[in-house]
């Protein structure tokens, strides 16, 4: 066990894998080359349709111990991962890593086959019941949290090496190009999919829309797919866009937007060339809401929007408060919409987005995100990984790689919820590090990192109530009293990997 | 200079909701109206009274306005609303069916009691009478002026429109003569009149209007059933960067005018007098306390010195 910079005890190794502990949010410099995928050769006439998922598993050459991939963009409404694990069982195949981009509630149904040993571990976070599972040693898995930008690094520098990608394809040629944006399953952009067709060894498109050649605009061109396979659906689309996108409507979330948004307002980043990213929560949404009155009024056009993008974003790019979109993930039908007609949305992958091991990634040119936490420590560490009961419930997504790459990483939060303290002495999880989260907005006041001295000046000359971190703690505590620690055992079951591969903290064992 | 109070946000909370209570001090209301009337039912009116005393006592970095507003006098409840409550020190106590000065005389004369037995100075407890029936509209007037402790009148038109077997309509012609009798009423005596509710939360256009209409009526504020209201009440009572700064440059001009020995003096073809000045310093008054200027504002500037 060593202890990284943050305090947090690290094993040597996990699941037989030397750890590097992380150390700072920008040090840490790659070696080698880029990974890539072994030449092949399709000749003239040759077909790459196949008949089943089951032929494409064995043409695919997977075999005991190898490692697949699928994408998380289907998000809750996906089938595919479970119809192949299933059809990987019935082959008698055992030992299957999956590193797809996110396994989201549906994926429970995969908790047999974990059992049973078809799947024997997860290289990649976990949002749902086999999280908690895990957490709770009920089921034996070990598991690798990773940020959007850590998996696409992952696949780019060869740490996780992909045997088969299965990339859902809401539309496909029989050629294999292949796009998100239209289809009974249509999801836009197919970011993530598009580091796995770079990387993976052999490549399988999955359709249930198989259309005449060529599919146009493409997400993923003919020339990375290997094999493409007709399947009758590959997911509900109900289910495919089912995060929240309305804005809040509870007076404290609005108070907590409306201090955020004047946060951005006074840290001057909102001028001509402002560049933004939101998740799709509540609060979020709000904050858009309030940036966008602000942009109209003092009439600034903004540079780009980023992220998973919604129909908030969309109407600003079409209302020309934003030049482009870049959108590795669409979060609702109004955008897959927008993504398949406006040249000014732009299909970017993971890599493009946030990969820290590359000559520069979107992140690194935002202004300000707003982003969300479980928990939060006095020196702005933020969990979004374990909730209170030391459970692992949800992913990182680009909350650490937006938090380093962004100029100003806001975290909005309620002070409480479920009667329990938001701000922490200790965090059950560190996610993303204090050093790149630069203020912290509750209902009960903003904190500012102290490297922002003169943005701290600033708020508290426009009377917003700005107070210590530990000010607002107290405050809160005051009300929730100080819950009793989650005692863990010393069992590590899963890893929180930071964007450059390093280890900022790990998951264990709740105790007995 | 005599800090102007702002009451343009009275905000309602249900005595009993703790989520609700507890949120208060957060709010950017300039008031709160915490309410054991209405909106407490029958079966929890002590549980609320226990609530709302145990939430004060716990809330003390007051940082805005706390009123209580009991059940009526000649009910069942008020005067142990009082009891309970009084002793966690709220600013005043909001009267509902405020219908005859004797009524408010009456909680005067138990505030002042209350306030002997706690030992506290003596008008300390501020009252706002709820203006809320044909009656109380028609006495107003004497309701405005009965007691020193009356800082401000509140129009009811729930109540109002419902004593009248009337309905309220959003565009609201219906309340228009009552409406301009509690602000005489209470400009006559010197105090702040409080406008009704505006029941319709998702309709903030709507709220706006009315908001409007009212500030141009002579209102200085407005009750709230729902916090999402108040920015909207905020922005309506703002002063207008245009107005602020007319009114810097009519301070200036009659500043200029006093050294030059006369208390008139055109700006900009109109003439300036003491009422011009008047308005110029409501308006910077108001400004500075919406923190839109930093400079101290001096009443001598409509007179000068003597």
């Amino acid at each position: 066990m060593v202890r990284n910079s943050l305090g947090r005890w690290i094993p040597e190794t996990f699941n037989g894998k030397a750890l590097i502990p992380y150390r700072d949010p920008f040090a840490l410099q790659p070696q080698g080359m880029r990974a890539s995928r072994p030449l092949t050769r399709v000749n003239p006439g040759a077909s790459k349709v196949l008949g089943s998922l089951r032929e494409a598993i064995e043409a695919s050459g997977l075999r005991d111990g190898m490692c697949i991939s699928t994408h998380h963009s289907l998000r809750n409404g996906d089938v595919l991962l479970g119809q192949l694990v299933r059809e990987i069982d019935a082959l008698g195949i055992r030992g299957i890593t999956i590193a797809s981009s996110s396994i989201h509630p549906v994926h429970a149904e995969l908790i047999p086959y974990i059992e049973k040993g078809v799947i024997a571990g997860l290289e990649c976070g976990v949002n749902g019941l086999i999280g908690e599972q895990i957490s709770r040693g009920l089921l034996k898995c070990p598991v690798v949290v990773r940020t959007h930008g850590g998996r696409a690094r992952a696949l780019v520098s060869g740490q996780v090496p992909v045997d088969v990608a299965f990339i859902a394809a809401p539309a496909c040629d029989e050629y294999g190009n292949l796009s998100g944006s239209s289809g009974p399953a249509a999801c836009g952009s197919l970011g993530y999919a598009q580091v796995d067709a770079e990387h993976a060894r052999v490549v399988v498109a999955v359709t249930d829309n198989l259309r005449p050649y060529p599919v146009a605009p493409l997400s993923v061109p003919q020339t990375l797919v290997d094999y493409v396979v007709c399947v009758p659906t590959l997911g509900d689309p109900k289910k495919i866009v089912s995060t929240t996108t309305r804005i809040t409507t509870d007076p404290v979330g609005l108070q907590i937007a409306q201090y955020a948004a004047r946060v951005i307002e006074v840290s001057g980043l909102l001028r001509a060339g402002f560049s933004f990213q939101t998740g799709s929560g509540g609060i979020s949404l709000a904050v858009a809401n309030h940036v966008r009155t602000l942009m109209r009024a003092n009439r600034i056009q903004g540079s780009f929007g980023c992220g998973g993008i919604t129909g908030y974003f969309v109407d600003m790019l079409e209302e020309g408060l934003f030049q482009t979109l870049f959108d590795v993930q669409c979060f609702d039908l109004k955008a897959v919409e927008s993504i398949g007609r406006n040249l000014n949305h732009v299909e970017i992958s993971a890599d493009m987005y946030a990969n820290p091991f590359n000559a520069g990634a979107v992140v690194n040119r935002l202004d300000a995100v707003i982003l969300g936490a479980t928990e939060i420590d006095t020196r702005f560490n933020v969990n979004v990984n374990t909730e209170s009961n030391g459970y692992l419930l949800h992913n990182t997504g680009g909350h650490s790689d937006t938090a380093a790459g962004a100029k100003l990483a806001i975290i909005v939060a309620p002070s409480m919820r479920g009667r329990l303290p938001i701000i922490r002495d200790e965090l059950t999880t560190i996610t993303t590090p204090g050093d790149t989260v630069d203020v912290v907005v509750t209902e009960r006041g903003i904190a500012v990192n102290e490297r922002h001295a003169d943005l701290k000046r600033e708020l508290l000359r426009c009377n917003l109530p700005v107070k210590d971190i530990g000010q607002i703690q107290a405050e809160i505590t005051r009300i929730t009293g100080r819950p009793r620690p989650l005692e863990f055992s010393d069992d590590v079951v899963g890893l929180i990997e930071y964007r450059d591969g390093s280890i900022i903290d790990v998951v264990r064992r709740i105790a007995d | 200079m005599s800090a102007l109070q702002l009451r343009r946000t009275l905000l309602y909370v249900p005595g009993n909701m703790p989520s609700m209570l507890q949120n208060i001090p957060i709010f950017q209301s300039d008031g709160v109206i915490i309410d054991l009337e209405d909106a407490v039912p029958l079966s929890e009116k002590d549980a609320g009274r226990i609530l709302v005393r145990r939430f004060l006592d716990a809330y003390a970095q007051r940082n805005k306005e706390i009123l209580i507003r009991i059940n009526p006098l000649d009910s069942k409840w008020g005067i142990e609303d009082l009891r309970a409550v009084l002793p966690a020190l709220p600013d005043g106590i909001r009267l509902p069916k405020a219908d005859t000065p004797e009524i408010v005389e009456r909680l005067d004369t138990l505030l002042t009691e209350f306030e002997e037995e706690l030992g506290i100075e003596i008008g300390r407890f501020k009252i706002l009478p709820s203006i809320e029936s044909a009656a109380g509209v028609i006495n107003s007037i004497k309701i405005a002026r009965c007691s020193q402790r009356v800082f401000a009148l509140a129009f009811g038109a729930e109540d109002y429109t419902a004593s009248l077997e009337i309905e309220r309509t959003k565009t609201g012609e219906e309340l228009f003569h009552a409406r301009t009798r509690v602000i005489w009423a209470a400009r006559a005596a010197g105090i702040q009149a409080i406008d009704s509710i505006f029941a319709d939360v998702g309709d903030m256009e709507g709220l706006r209007r009315e908001t409007e209409l009212i500030k141009r009526l002579g209102f200085t504020g407005k009750s709230l059933v729902n916090p999402r209201q108040i920015e909207v009440v905020h922005e309506v009572f703002a002063p207008k960067r245009e107005e602020i700064d007319y009114a810097l440059q009519v301070v200036e001009a009659i500043q200029k005018a006093r050294a030059m020995g006369t208390g008139v003096i055109s700006l900009g073809g109109k003439m300036v007098d003491a009422p011009v000045v008047k308005r110029a310093l409501r308006v910077l008054k108001t400004a500075r306390a919406h923190h839109l200027i930093d400079m101290d504002i001096d009443d001598e500037v409509i007179y000068g010195q003597e």
